[in-house]
C-alpha cells in the first residue's frame, strides 16, 4: 500500500476496521471525534455494527456487552469521556473479556479544555477505575505508529483477555502524516473457549465479574496479576535515539517524546551526549532499560504534558542511582523544542543532586515564567 | 535538511487546506511531512492557523516556536508572526488584508496583493493558493511549483477537480509576484 497523508484519528479508526474491527460503541468528544465519525461511515458500508450510544456510560457497557461474544469491539474517547467509561472499564477488567479504548487526551482535570495534553497517564496505568487489575496502555508518538499499535491493539487484548488502552494526545489526533495502513483483513471470529455464543450443544459460559465468595475473588485477582506478570515479560516496547554513548538521557511518551527528539538531536549538535528514551509500552512501563541506563549514565530528564506522572515510574525505576529531573507543560500546551534543549543545557551545565520529588524545583522554575 | 512553515489567517481563507497542498507536495517527493492545525473552539471569521514541517529524517516536534516560513493572510498574522520569524526567514503576506509595511529588516517580507489577483482569475477563494505560488518562490530547496501541481491535481477531490486551471493559475501569478519582488531585493 502506498502511503497517504491521513489524519491520527481517521488513521486509527480505519487501522482498526482493517484489523477486524466487528462492533464500535461510542460517543462524541473532541479531540477525538473524526474516529467516530469516520466508523459511522466505514463500520456500516461493510455491514459491521456502529452505535452512537447515549453517553460514554452506555457505549462502554455496549462495549461490555459485544466483547462477551468474542467479537473483535471497540470504544474511543477523549479524558473526560473515559472518566464516564470507568465503572465500566472496571468490571470488563473484572470479567477478563478483551476491548480496545483509545483516549486521545485533552487538557483536564474536570471539562478543561480541547488541546492536547498527557494527564491521564496515572488514570490508565494505574487502573483509574476500582479493584485490582492493569490494562495495557500503548502511547503512539506519529499517525504510523498509531496505526500500528491499534492493530496490535486488537491481537493484545485477545491474547491476554485484557483491556488494552491506546492513549494518544489531541495533537497526534489531529495532526496529518503520510502513513501506511495495513491490508483490509476479513472478520475472523475465533472459536474462544470463554465466548458466550449460545449454549446450543454445549455446557453454558458464564461470563461475570461478581465473585460473591471472597475466595473466588481471591483467586481471580491473583490469576490478573499472574497474566499481568506474563504481560510485563512479554510485551515492553520502547524505542532509543542515541542512547549508545548518552550521558544524559531524556524520557518522553507520546507527543512529548516525539518534541524531545527534535531537542536531543539538536543538543547532539551542540556536540552533548544526550539521548532519548521513548516509552511505546507505558503499561507495561519498561523498567529494565531504564534500571540498565541509570547504572551508567549522569542524569535523566522526564518531559511530559503533565504535572509529573510518568515520573514517578521512571523514580522507580531509577531508585535513586542518577539524578531525575522534571519538565512538564499541563494543561494543553505542547512544549516547543527550544524550551525543552534550555532544559538538556542546564542540566548538562549544572550540578545534580537525587532529590525526592523533582517536581518542586521545576515548579519554581515554572512559576518565574508562567503566571 | 528539516524546515517549517506556519500559515496563518481568518478561518474560511483556506488556511488549513494551503497547509495540505504543501503537504501534499513534499509527501509525493518522498519527504518526511507533518500537518498540524489549531483547532481550539474556533468557527469562520476567527483566527485559524496550520504548521507543515518537511524534512529528510523522521520528525519530531510537529511545532515550531520560530519558524523559517509563514503566510499571513491577513494583519493579525502578520502581526503575529513577523516577530516570531527566524532571522533570515520569508514571511509571504497578503498585501491585500494589511496596511502596513514590515517593521523587521533581517527578514524578507514579500508582500503579495493576494486577494485582488484572484479576483482577477475569478474566483476569491484563490487567494489562498496565490500566496503559496508566492512561498514557493522562496523556497526552491523544498518544493517546486510543478510538484504542488501535481498535488493538487492528484489529491483535489474530483468535485473540484474542474477548478484545477485556475489554481493553476493563481499558484503561477503569485509565483511571478514573489519571483519579481525577490528580484528587486
Amino acid at each position: 500500500m502506498a502511503r497517504q497523508l491521513i489524519k491520527g484519528n481517521e488513521a486509527m479508526a480505519e487501522a482498526a476496521v482493517r484489523a477486524g474491527l466487528e462492533a464500535y460503541f461510542g460517543y462524541p468528544i473532541t479531540p477525538q471525534s473524526e474516529i467516530l465519525e469516520h466508523l459511522s461511515r466505514r463500520l456500516p458500508e461493510l455491514g459491521r455494527a456502529f452505535v452512537q450510544a447515549e453517553s460514554e456510560v452506555a457505549a462502554i457497557n455496549m462495549v461490555y456487552g459485544a466483547a462477551c461474544t468474542g467479537a473483535r469491539v471497540m470504544s474511543s474517547s477523549s479524558s473526560p469521556g473515559v472518566s464516564l467509561m470507568m465503572e465500566g472499564i472496571s468490571y470488563i477488567a473484572g470479567t477478563e473479556v478483551p476491548c480496545v479504548l483509545i483516549n486521545v487526551m485533552r487538557g483536564g482535570p474536570g471539562l478543561g479544555n480541547i488541546a492536547p495534553a498527557q494527564g491521564d497517564y496515572f488514570q490508565a496505568v494505574y487502573g483509574g477505575g476500582h479493584g485490582d487489575y492493569k490494562v495495557i496502555a500503548l502511547a503512539p508518538s506519529t499517525v504510523q505508529e498509531a496505526i500500528d499499535l491499534t492493530v496490535l491493539a486488537f491481537d493484545l487484548a485477545e491474547k491476554y483477555r485484557s483491556i488494552v488502552m491506546i492513549l494518544a494526545d489531541g495533537s497526534l489526533g489531529q495532526m496529518m502524516e503520510p502513513a501506511e495502513l495495513p491490508e483490509l483483513r476479513p472478520v475472523v471470529r475465533k472459536d474462544w473457549d470463554w465466548a458466550v455464543t449460545g449454549a446450543i450443544g454445549r455446557p453454558r459460559r458464564i461470563l461475570s465479574s461478581i465473585y460473591l465468595e471472597p475466595h473466588d475473588e481471591e483467586v481471580t485477582n491473583l490469576r490478573l496479576l499472574q497474566r499481568w506478570f506474563e504481560i510485563e515479560q512479554n510485551e515492553v516496547r520502547y524505542k532509543e535515539y542515541y542512547l549508545e554513548d548518552a550521558e544524559f538521557v531524556v524520557v518522553g511518551f507520546g507527543t512529548a517524546g516525539r518534541v524531545a527528539l527534535s531537542a536531543v538531536r539538536e543538543a547532539r549538535q551542540m556536540g552533548l551526549k544526550v539521548g532519548l528514551l521513548r516509552p511505546v509500552t507505558v503499561s507495561p512501563f519498561p523498567f529494565a532499560v531504564l534500571e540498565q541506563l541509570s547504572r551508567r549514565v549522569q542524569g535523566f530528564l522526564v518531559v511530559e504534558m503533565n504535572t509529573g506522572q510518568m515520573l514517578n515510574d521512571v523514580l522507580l525505576a531509577v531508585k535513586g542511582r542518577a539524578p531525575v529531573e522534571f519538565y512538564g507543560r499541563p494543561g494543553g500546551i505542547v512544549p516547543f523544542a527550544d524550551d525543552i534543549l534550555t532544559e538538556i543545557q542546564r542540566m548538562v551545565s549544572s550540578p545534580l543532586h537525587v532529590v525526592s520529588d523533582p517536581r518542586k524545583a521545576w515548579l519554581e522554575r515554572m512559576l518565574t515564567v508562567v503566571r | 535538511m528539516q524546515k517549517e512553515i506556519i500559515i496563518a489567517g481568518f478561518g474560511g481563507q483556506g488556511v488549513l487546506f494551503a497547509g495540505q497542498v504543501l503537504a501534499y507536495a513534499a509527501m509525493d517527493l518522498g519527504k518526511e511531512v507533518t500537518w498540524i492545525p489549531s483547532y481550539g473552539p474556533e468557527m469562520r471569521g476567527g483566527t485559524a492557523n496550520c504548521t507543515v514541517v518537511i524534512a529528510d529524517e523522521e520528525i519530531g516536534s510537529p511545532l515550531v516556536k520560530r519558524p523559517p516560513f509563514a503566510i499571513a493572510l491577513n494583519l493579525p498574522s502578520f502581526d503575529k508572526y513577523e516577530p516570531l520569524m527566524q532571522p533570515g526567514g520569508v514571511l509571504v503576506v497578503n498585501q491585500s488584508m494589511v496596511d502596513r509595511g514590515p517593521k523587521r529588516s533581517d527578514i524578507q517580507v514579500i508582500l503579495v496583493p493576494a486577494n485582488e489577483i484572484a479576483e482577477e482569475i475569478g474566483n476569491k477563494k484563490l487567494t489562498n493558493m496565490v500566496t503559496v505560488g508566492a512561498l514557493v518562490a522562496a523556497m526552491p530547496e523544498l518544493l517546486t511549483l510543478e510538484a504542488v501541481e501535481e498535488a493538487l491535481r492528484g489529491h483535489l477531490p474530483a468535485r473540484h477537480q474542474h477548478l484545477l486551471p485556475q489554481n493553476f493559475q493563481a499558484l503561477r501569478r503569485g509565483y511571478e509576484t514573489a519571483r519579481e519582488q525577490m528580484a528587486t531585493v
